[in-house]
């Protein structure tokens, strides 16, 4: 019995590809995200451990505000350097260096622009001297206050070289000048270490400009002396300094800081996972369909079998085997892949993160385990139903003709009405907020869920819908040909154009999604900003793009110009919990420029130690005028705040704004967006270009008038779509390979078909015609049916998300056509091979052929 | 070749169609035929077909030269083995030749390439095979109109409807094959090589597949066609009854030609094949 099921298998070789394609790419997926995965977060362990290489114990003043490494990096708070001297007599410390080393220090490259960052920190610092990691590759130690070395990496990216005068932007002061006295380079004869810019200076320009405290250092690192442990220095000078400090040792620092890159790895891997899991979906439909099809062909073999007097679970076994054996070579096709896939992301990830050196390729237990897991269960689930079919098989099948009969679709139907209806309860439960914490569960099984109950309900709707399509391809006589065949077994249809449904939906989904938040909240931009020009940069690290807060004083000197506000923002504990909060430049602000209305109290003047919160946030918290609540910002005490006034929420502003005055405390106590309201009778054109004269020292933003700027701000939707639509573009390229699968395995089992045609006179382009119709009409018929699912799926999700703003409901017409114009090409795509396989087609073969 | 010397002196096929239809209205349509034998409707010229090579080599045609009259009914029988479909295939264009010549009408059949080979087919050729005859999704009227609907021409009305109502399946023109018996499914096979007039239909083994009553009415109908339609027809057959409708049978045995017998019975049919069996099966 194994013997014949595998010699069949052999015997079709093409059968076998066309069905393993699908889980091959599935489990490329699976298994790349996690080669990558682990790859990335092995090569972050080592740069963690290369960057405290030299560092046995390290003393840090405790952060006012705890963050994660996805907010942004943690700049320790500064302390005296008395506490330098402290350590320094700790006994067994060989060596106590005082550091200052603060995110936020950008080099202005020869472009005139502020080199970059996506990710890597970009540190200033003081210079404490070559060691084992740190060497001057060219030049000196900075000595005076305007020199400054660099490492290698940053000197590349930004094209400077030595001896070159060049503009630092740091966190506390404006841009100011300096030459590059030195470049350094590191152990191992790298650049950089994982990326990260750093600039470093004479201690007290450190100081001054990372730190704004002179004769401050915000970090202790110490050496131990022979035969101390790092652990027991560790305790020894944690117990010198006392509480307020933290002191660990290197390798627990590089730990540390691993872990919390591990953790953003792990949400990264778990979309990856999320995406790999539609990829599969789509496979399983099209495996199904391969499987479905190879048993209704070897109806004749199977029931020959069952005559010589094989029994039904041998003829299941049969299938399953198959199934197995598919399985176990796709998935070992698709881990090969997978692991190549991996290394390619991770080598292009290393790059655009500014020359990460790559840890060596691993492959983990994970990627393995979940390729021959996902490989094997999906084929052989997606076996079983054709399986069962196989062993309902009656023995005198093998003396008919094979006849496939039109089982009824009630069934079917039935099936997939109760699925739908699932999907649809679970997805009104989520969206309606009823599902208490598994909300995005809930959601996710309702898509998972209503996408099975259409594909089951798509044989059904498959008739009418495919022969009005059949009907704009039918005007020639292959089209007719054509459209016949794709309306001829329904269920395989159906499957073939469901597999296609899901990648579009979810495409479609997230485009209406994403196009109503996004005209959502530029229509109440423009409804609400009222400022005629607008000063703002793109982000692209953690970091926002800032600008020297002394513009707003020149901007507001600007004939013409009535008003300026700048807008600051900072992670800070309120209340103790963790909150995002504002500050204005000008008070006046809130009503001017954003519309902002009262609901109580005053909101239009803002003295030291008041503040005013939102509508939405004195509900939560209760809070009323009067009452008082503790503020940490990232620097300086906890200070008590009194609630001054409460306003009506809106998107555009956020839920606690604080005076002005408090922006000194804030890690980045500069301006991260400008707006500038004209006085009547003043022209943007006249006033453009002198804000702009004045942003000559701040590269990271430009002025702007208001419509560019809430384009521009709304834009940031889009290359969140375009991912997303690049990540889903596999769920619909595999959905192609089933509709080749489908045609090709179609076309072998008309055989004969075509051999009567062609000897009846149809010529070899009107057959690849029939071929190519049939491709259309499927993949159309999919197509329609995923952009009907996702519109209404995407109008789901905005309804329920009415309240958080999304008012509008954008249905990208546009785009829809566009899918179903794809989707045509797709077809004629898809029918190549098939139709050329037709045409070449040995008419005398075709007509013996059984 | 003798069908393109004839190229520019014989009328339009349809033309003559027309007229031969108005000859069997006469009702001498024998003496017709056998007038015109010198123009062949088919006609095969030391033909040898060989497959393979080496020691698997199989030679199926030994030199045969052959001509299908117009407006005959031809049979080509033999054993199994003896070269008859062979034949029939390389006369309709569907198989290639090693050796020799194949014409249809005035054309030169071998040669031609795909695009001529199925120009051929669609114009000039009418096919009737053993089973299988008919595509599952159209109607019996589809089936029929199929051939002309892939060569973009219009059907002829009046034939049309002569060719309906000889096959008698006007009540049956809109079921699908499935709904039809073997016997009708057949008749429509016969009307869909019929209703473009070729200049000749190949019948293989039409009656294969059908009980004696389906076939005979098959048969039937056949024959009508030539009597009453001046339709050339060459059908390969193992069957003495099927054999014993045509006008002339042909017997193929190990690749040639070796006998031939004109308006042949069942039993003079079944005494030649005797003969013929019992030499091969001494040298066998």
């Amino acid at each position: 019995m194994i013997r014949a099921t595998l010699k069949s298998l052999l015997a079709r070789k093409l059968r076998l590809i066309l069905s393993g394609l699908a889980v091959v790419l599935g489990v490329m997926f699976v298994s790349g995200a996690f080669v990558l995965t682990d790859t990335l977060g092995r090569t972050f362990d080592s740069i963690f451990a290369d960057a405290y290489e030299g560092i046995d114990v390290n003393v840090a003043a405790k952060p006012k505000i705890a963050m994660s490494e996805m907010e942004g990096e943690q700049t320790a708070p500064p302390f005296a350097a008395t506490t330098v001297d402290t350590v320094k007599a700790v006994p067994g410390v060989a060596e106590a260096t005082g550091v200052v080393a603060a995110d936020g220090a950008r080099l202005i490259g020869s472009n005139g622009k502020a080199v970059a960052s996506f990710g890597p920190p970009q540190l200033g610092e003081n210079w404490t001297g070559e060691s084992d990691v740190v060497r001057l590759r060219e030049g000196r130690e900075p000595r005076a206050d305007d020199e400054i070395v660099i490492n290698k990496g940053l000197a590349t990216a930004g094209k400077v070289k030595l001896g070159e005068r060049v503009g630092v932007l740091t966190p506390l002061e404006p841009k100011r000048e300096f030459t590059i006295v030195g470049i350094f380079g590191y152990s191992g004869n790298r650049d950089s270490i994982g990326g990260a810019n750093e600039i470093m200076f004479t201690t007290p320009m450190a100081q001054r400009l990372m730190l704004g405290e002179p004769g401050t250092f915000n970090s202790v690192s110490v050496k131990a002396a022979g035969g101390v442990s790092d652990e027991s220095l560790r305790d020894a000078v944690a117990s010198a300094v006392g509480d307020g400090f933290v002191v660990k040792t290197g390798e627990q620092l590089s730990t540390e800081a691993a872990e919390g890159f591990k953790e953003a790895l792990s949400f990264f891997n778990r979309i990856l996972l999320g995406f790999a899991a539609v990829a599969l979906l789509v496979g399983t439909f099209l495996i199904l369909n391969t499987f479905s099809i190879i048993v209704a062909q070897r109806t004749r073999e199977l029931a020959l079998m069952r005559a010589i007097g094989a029994n039904r679970r041998q003829m299941i076994g049969s299938v399953v085997l198959e199934a197995v054996a598919v399985g176990l070579i796709a998935s070992v096709l698709g881990l090969a892949a997978g692991i190549g896939i991996g290394a390619l992301l991770a080598w292009a990830f290393g790059n655009l993160a500014g020359g990460l050196t790559l840890a060596g390729l691993g492959v983990p237990a994970s990627a393995v385990i979940g390729a021959f897991a996902v490989g094997l269960v999906i084929t052989v689930v997606a076996a079983l139903l054709p399986a069962l079919r196989a062993s309902r098989i009656p023995p005198i099948a093998a003396m008919q003709d094979v006849a496939t009969p039109d089982r009824p679709l009630t069934r079917i139907t039935l099936a997939g009405g109760l699925v739908t209806a699932v999907g649809a309860a679970l997805l009104v439960l989520g969206l309606g907020g009823n599902a208490g914490g598994n909300t995005l569960v809930t959601i996710l099984g309702g898509v998972l869920f209503a996408f099975i109950g259409v594909a089951l309900l798509t044989p059904l709707i498959s008739r009418p819908v495919v022969s009005l399509l059949g009907a704009i391809f039918a005007w020639s006589v292959p089209g007719k040909l054509g459209r016949l065949n794709s309306g001829r077994n329904p269920r395989r249809t159906a499957i073939t154009a469901a597999a296609l449904m899901v990648g579009i939906a979810l495409v479609t989904g997230v485009t209406v999604i994403l196009d109503s938040a996004k005209s959502s909240i530029s229509g109440l931009a423009q409804d609400t900003i009222k400022a005629e020009l607008v000063i703002a940069g793109v982000q692209s690290g953690p970091r926002p793009p800032t600008f020297d807060p002394a513009v707003l004083q020149k901007a507001a000197a600007i004939p013409g110009v009535q008003l300026v506000d700048g807008e600051y923002g900072d992670l800070a504990v309120v209340g103790g919990e963790r909150t995002w909060v504002g500050a204005s430049s000008e008070d006046a602000a809130l009503r001017q420029v954003f519309g902002v209305r009262p609901t109580a109290g005053d909101i239009d003047r803002l003295a030291p130690g008041q503040m005013l919160v939102s509508s939405d946030t004195a509900e939560a918290r209760n809070l009323s005028v009067g009452s008082t609540v503790p503020v940490q910002l990232a620097r300086g005490e906890p200070t008590t705040y009194t609630v001054t006034g409460i306003y009506e929420s809106s998107q555009i502003t956020g839920g606690v704004l604080l005076p002005a005055e408090a922006v000194r405390d804030f890690a980045i106590p500069q301006p991260i967006q400008g707006f500038i309201q004209l006085a009547p009778g003043a022209r943007v054109a006249d006033v453009q270009p002198q804000v702009e004269a004045l942003l000559a020292d701040s590269p990271e933003v430009s002025v702007a008038d208001r419509d560019a700027f809430i384009e521009q701000q709304a834009s940031q939707v889009d290359g969140l779509l375009t991912m997303i639509q690049i990540l889903l573009a596999l769920a619909i390229v595999i959905a192609v390979l089933g509709i080749v699968n489908t045609l090709a395995l179609s076309v072998l089992e008309r055989t004969r078909e075509l051999g009567l045609l062609r000897a009846i006179g149809l010529r070899r382009a009107q057959t690849m015609r029939m071929i190519t119709v049939e491709a259309v009409v499927i993949s159309v018929f999919g197509a329609l049916l995923g952009v009907v699912v996702g519109a209404g799926l995407g109008a789901a999700v905005v309804e329920a998300l009415k309240d958080e703003g999304i008012t509008d409901l954008i249905l990208p017409w546009s785009q829809m056509g566009v899918f179903l114009g794809l989707a045509a090409i797709v077809g004629v795509v898809a029918a190549v091979l098939p139709a050329i396989r037709a045409a070449r087609i040995n008419v005398l073969g075709a007509i013996a052929h059984d | 070749m003798a069908g393109s010397t004839e190229d520019g002196k014989q009328p339009r096929r349809i033309q003559r169609g027309a007229a031969r239809t108005d000859e069997s209205n006469e009702g001498d349509d024998v003496t017709a035929t056998v007038g015109r034998q010198a123009q062949a409707a088919a006609r095969a010229n030391d033909v040898w077909k060989v497959y393979g090579s080496g020691e698997a080599q199989v030679i199926a045609l030994r030199g045969v030269s052959a001509e299908f009259e117009r407006g005959r009914f031809t049979a080509i029988m033999g054993p199994s083995g003896s070269g008859k479909s062979t034949l029939m295939h390389c006369l309709a264009g569907l198989d290639t030749v090693t050796r020799g010549t194949v014409a249809i009408g005035d054309t030169t059949v071998t040669g031609l390439g795909d695009a001529g080979l199925t120009k051929l087919r669609r114009d000039k050729v009418g096919f009737i095979f053993q089973q299988f005859n008919l595509l599952p999704t159209l109607s019996a009227k589809e089936n029929i109109l199929l051939p002309l609907s892939i060569a973009g021409r219009k059907p002829d009305p009046a034939w049309y409807d002569t060719v309906i109502d000889t096959v008698g399946l006007r009540d049956r023109l809109d079921h699908r094959p499935a709904q039809l018996s073997g016997g009708q499914q057949q008749r429509v096979a016969c009307a869909r090589a019929l209703v473009s007039r070729p200049e000749v239909i190949f019948a293989d083994e039409p009656t294969g597949n059908l009980d004696s009553r389906a076939g005979a009415e098959v048969l039937n109908f056949l024959r009508n066609s030539v009597r009453e339609h001046g339709q050339t027809i060459v059908m390969v057959t193992h069957d003495p009854t099927a054999a014993a409708y045509a006008d002339r049978v042909v017997f193929l045995a190990d690749g040639q030609i070796v006998s031939e017998l004109i308006e042949p019975t069942a039993e003079t049919v079944l005494d030649t094949m005797k003969k013929l069996d019992a030499p091969a099966e001494v040298n066998g």
